[in-house]
């Protein structure tokens, strides 16, 4: 194969995914792709069933017979995880934390990956893999070095909202950075040469050409890292701690609705779809952003 | 392509936001809660019968509590300090979480701790003595002493110092069954007896005992009850207490003997092995209210009584208990407890104050009239139902205290505990390959020390 | 509210701001620099926040963890390889290490193989979007209500009770009896099981990155392969795999480390018990539970050396991409 990644050739107009009319009936892959996602939804809707079920029925009989005895369906679990007083500072703490905690490791993301791409250096593969390695370590190491940095012995800022950013950001690099690497090493050369060449600096490359070529890799990128700073238990629970529980995010006070013995476990089933909804809306957000022909137009002029 | 000119615009915009940046990184949150006020200006509250003291000077003041209740324990909880904000206008910022050990570790290693926190068990209270404050100085020795019992005021004191204090307790080791099924004119005195009584009935239901020890990352914690008590009551409280100090190996026959009998209650248990291992300890006794009953007995905690189909079942009517009963007439009266540990990290007024208050009968009284709780204080007596009311007798008159094993054995010890009896649950073949890694666990465990 | 909302807008305006205003103005310090510099120079200043963020979160920690690895449990003196060789001689961690290995292996087959083959399906429906966002879903659910639901999957009631987990309940429906899953260790029954549940949330994770790579595939290639009488699996195998390797790549070399890293589910379902026990769950037990901080620093650096072959092979890869460029 002598072509590069073909990326971004179209003529600017998006044709849309790559349907095309079959001879032979499209019904298997109508089959394969609606029985591939009814596998995947039975588990999750499992527990949105047992979600409208009191406890005590939950342990008695499966979920599937909710569906012939519908009278059992009950509100309770909601409306108890919605009564809870702190739930929605819980909510808005959480949006807090998870979206600088996304646009900062993002952005410093592609100013790495676009250097690791682009840019000649020595050492620069070797680095590279190094940095994709940090994202072996388990973060449960760091806690306590870090803990000590922000510590009433160090920074002084354990409990805000800046000790979270920045353990987040740290956290989520190595992946990003090799996600946008990946991307944006990916993008045809000829586009950056053509650029040098018509004097463009590096950040005009950066910020004109290899930025919006890179838009579904770094929707992808913004999707997986909101999400797991939005379910982030044990970072806010360790760097903003019980010192602070003005800042606790959501997934401390959904913590707390469960017993040290287990007892309350059908309100953490309906706290979970509550709080689903706002990475859900994250994804379809940037959903229309996987769209073909987004990198369009831009090998002209 | 023409270059921009971003100069200007590049260096204003980034001084500008840096400045709103510093801004919102100061404003966005505060650090930790620093000890509001210097030591010394508050004498020590007396602790008594009187709730909280009524030192307005608290006024607006928060005191920061973690713990591992959540849920309706916290809601509890929450009840019981509640007299205490109300009348010193502070408050109790309470945080739940079962990472408990992470919490602690990470904030005892760092400095970054809440002012009260529950304590998991003695033996990390142990270990983060350094951090806790000496309560000496906090409450009233001598009341505390006189309205504890000594083995918990012991358990709460290392090297001298005072550092945890329980605020409820349960009694281990209950023999639970159903009225309705069966009648126990008298509560059986021996375990022969009850081995008698199980004949007797043995009819009524699908097997004498109902047992489950799953628990998420804690399972088998009920099954290690289970050898504890047999432990006190066969060898008797010495061996018990050089057990858990690991001075008596665990293939020594004594012990041996122990895990034998259990593994004879597992193997008359409903569901057999898988069910024991599968079933979470809460709903292991759901099978005495069923028709036909499951199985006779349960034996486990004062505190099953909020859990499980205990939870909807009425006291007395749909339930009983008696003691577990003597095996080695030798060691009669013996009992098992366990408690929860509270301690302090920052020595602040209002800290002191809701300490002092926490250990007092009217505090705990709040508690235990909620149910499901007993109070380690020997003067609180708000018990909701004639069941609670015994079991805090039996715990308050008790011959022969010991406190739970387990918790008093290192985690190491106490987690491969937790894992043999999973292990020998599955398999009770494999019992003398399990008790030797045990001891194995125990030369490791307690050489760290 | 209204303090908390101000610090909200300067954050997330603020923010962007700054970094973009950073990187315009690294363009200005080059200017102090001779031209044959301003190349060597400039890489070092793109790639430092990144390398600031990294030395100070993850490498100075591991540095901390590398050198207790080698002293006791409470770090006061150092005692040379024990902790290793506890690791490789404890017949628990070496079960966990096994573990970790099938973990590995099956996880990443069939998470990527699965992730891949529903991108490339859903490529061709009009319904891309919500059948995405239902495989999506799982991933979506935090770690413990994952955790509840497959409970409810693998749940097991006594032989010949209503069986309340979806698993037996349809076993019992074919007249097999229940079986209790999550302790059936024989051919690692249980591992398996829970990498299915790991796998049943990682697959959308795998399915969005290689989607968005698969959408930056030029139609006109792929169409002109088809006008030439290629069929759909040629097209798959000839065009489109090829094209999607450095992204299958990423991808596996994630969930390979993510496998290593596996923990949640293993901690929350079983606890290690019944040979299901990883290295990860291990070093948290070793390092909250039981204190010994030599033995948990022990385990992460195996950890970490378990994955230099992972990363030798993505140098390969790279050496070999640029050669091509």
């Amino acid at each position: 194969m002598t072509a590069p990644a073909a990326i971004a050739s179209t003529d600017g107009v998006a044709t849309g995914s790559a349907k095309r009319p079959s001879r032979f009936g499209r019904l298997p892959l109508h089959v394969a792709v609606v029985g591939l996602v009814v596998i995947w939804l039975i588990p999750t809707i499992g527990l949105l069933i047992n979600s409208f079920r009191p406890p005590q029925e939950v342990t008695q009989s499966g979920w599937w017979t909710a569906i012939f005895a519908p009278a059992q369906l009950t509100l309770d679990n909601y409306v108890h995880v919605l009564n809870q007083s702190n739930i929605g500072q819980g909510f808005v703490n959480s949006l807090f934390i998870s979206i600088p905690a996304t646009i900062i490791p993002v952005m410093v993301a592609a100013f790495a990956a676009y250097a690791f791409s682009w840019m000649e250096f020595p050492g620069r593969n070797v680095l590279f893999v190094i940095v994709v390695g940090l994202l072996v370590i388990p973060l449960q190491t760091t806690l306590i070095p870090i803990l000590q940095l922000y510590g009433p012995k160090g920074l002084n800022i354990a409990g805000s909202f800046l000790a979270v950013w920045l353990a987040h950001t740290a956290y989520g690099l190595p992946f990003a950075v090799f996600l946008l690497r990946n991307f944006m090493g990916a993008l045809p050369k000829e586009v950056f040469e053509s650029a040098a060449l018509d004097g463009a600096s590096p950040v005009t490359s950066f910020l004109r050409l290899a930025l919006p070529m890179s838009v579904p890799a770094i929707a992808a990128l913004s999707i997986f890292q909101f999400l797991f700073v939005w379910n982030d238990l044990l970072v806010a629970l360790i760097y903003i701690g019980a010192a602070s529980p003005q800042n606790q995010p959501l997934t401390i006070v959904v913590a707390g609705l469960v017993n040290s013995l287990g007892g309350g476990w059908q309100y953490l089933a309906a706290a979970a779809f509550l709080t689903m909804a706002v990475p859900l809306a994250v994804f379809f957000g940037l959903q229309r952003y996987f769209v073909r022909g987004i990198v369009g137009g831009s090998v002209k002029g | 392509m023409n270059q921009r000119s971003t100069r200007p615009i590049g260096r204003a915009t980034t001084l500008f936001v840096a400045i709103g940046l510093l801004a919102a990184a100061c404003s966005s949150g505060t650090a930790s809660v620093a000890p509001t006020t210097a030591p010394g200006t508050a004498a020590p509250t007396t602790s008594g019968s009187s709730p909280a003291p009524s030192t307005a000077s608290l006024a607006g003041q928060t005191v920061t509590v973690i713990g591992t209740w959540g849920g309706d324990e916290e809601t509890a909880f929450k009840a019981m300090v509640k007299p205490w904000e109300d009348s010193t206008g502070a408050k109790v910022s309470y945080t739940g979480t079962r990472d408990l050990n992470t919490v602690l570790t990470t904030g005892v290693a760092s400095g970054v701790l809440p002012d009260l926190a529950g304590l998991p068990g003695p033996g990390q209270m142990t270990q983060w003595a350094d951090s806790l404050v000496d309560l000496g100085g906090v409450l009233d020795k001598a009341t505390y002493t006189s309205e504890t019992s000594a083995p918990l005021v012991d358990l709460g004191t290392v090297n001298g110092k005072l550092v945890g204090v329980f605020i409820k307790t349960s009694i281990k080791g209950l023999i639970w069954y159903d009225p309705k099924v069966l009648t126990v004119a008298t509560p059986p005195a021996t375990w022969d007896d009850l081995q008698k009584l199980i004949t007797d009935n043995k009819s009524k239901a699908a097997s004498p005992w109902c047992v489950g020890v799953e628990s998420g990352a804690a399972s088998g914690w009920s099954g290690t009850d289970w050898i504890e008590d047999l432990v006190l009551r066969q060898a008797g409280p010495d061996v018990y207490k050089q057990w858990y100090q690991g001075k008596v190996k665990w293939t020594d026959p004594a012990i041996k003997t122990a895990w034998q009998t259990f593994g004879d209650v597992v193997a008359n248990s409903y569901g057999g092995g898988n069910t024991v291992n599968a079933t979470n300890f809460a709903n292991a006794g759901d099978p005495l209210f069923k028709t036909p009953p499951g199985c006779l007995f349960l034996h486990q905690a004062s505190f099953i009584t909020g859990l499980g189909g205990f939870k909807t079942a009425t006291s007395g009517t749909d339930y009983n208990f008696f003691p577990f009963p003597d095996i080695n007439t030798q060691f009669t009266g013996a009992v098992e407890g366990a408690g929860d540990l509270f301690g302090m990290f920052h020595d602040t007024p209002a800290s002191r104050s809701l300490m002092a208050y926490l250990v007092t009968a009217p505090a705990q009284d709040v508690w235990v009239k909620i149910g499901g709780a007993i109070s380690a204080n020997k003067n609180a007596t708000d018990y909701p139902d004639a069941i609670s009311k015994r079991s805090a007798e039996l715990l308050a008159n008790s011959k022969i205290f010991v406190f739970d094993a387990s918790d008093l054995m290192p985690s190491a010890m106490n987690d491969a505990f937790w894992k043999a009896i999973v292990d020998y649950v599955k398999d009770p073949s494999k019992l003398d390959a399990i008790l030797a890694s045990l001891d194995t666990a125990q030369a490791d465990a307690y050489k760290a020390q | 509210m209204d303090p908390r909302l101000i610090t909200a807008i300067i954050v997330v305006v603020g923010v962007p701001t700054v970094l973009i205003g950073y990187i315009v103005l690294t363009e200005q310090v080059l200017r102090l620099f001779p031209e044959r510099l301003k190349p060597k120079i400039r890489p070092w200043l793109w790639l430092a926040p990144a390398l600031a963020f990294l030395i100070v979160w993850l490498v100075y920690p591991t540095i901390g963890t590398a050198i207790r690895s080698f002293q006791n449990s409470t770090g006061t003196k150092f005692i040379g390889f024990d902790n290793f060789v506890w690791f490789f001689t404890n017949p628990a961690t070496i079960g966990a290490l096994k573990n970790n290995v099938i973990w590995l292996v099956v996880m990443t087959i069939l998470c990527v193989g699965l992730g891949l083959l529903i991108a490339v399906l859903v490529d061709r429906v009009r319904y891309e979007s919500v059948a995405k966002a239902f495989i999506f879903v799982p991933l979506a659910i935090s770690m413990v209500a994952a955790g509840v639901i497959w409970k409810f999957m693998y749940d097991y009631q006594t032989a010949g009770t209503t069986q309340i987990g979806t698993l037996n309940a349809s076993l019992g429906g074919l007249g097999i009896g229940p079986i209790p899953w999550l302790q059936v260790s024989d051919f690692s029954v249980n591992t398996i099981l829970l990498i299915v549940v790991m796998t049943w949330m990682w697959t959308g994770f795998c399915m969005v990155i290689i989607s968005a790579a698969l959408k930056g595939i030029s139609v006109e290639l792929l169409e002109a392969a088809r006008v030439d009488g290629a069929n759909e699996w040629q097209v798959f195998r000839g065009i489109i795999l090829p094209l999607l390797l450095p992204t299958l790549a990423v991808v596996s070399t994630t969930i390979i480390i993510t496998a290593l890293k596996a923990f949640d589910i293993v901690y929350v379902m079983t606890s290690g018990n019944f040979d299901t026990e990883v290295m990860a769950n291990r070093m948290i037990k070793e390092m909250f539970t039981n204190g010994n901080f030599g033995r948990a620093s022990a385990i992460a650096m195996v950890l970490l050396l378990a994955i230099i072959p992972v990363m030798a092979l993505n140098i390969r890869r790279f050496r070999a991409q640029e050669a091509i460029r």
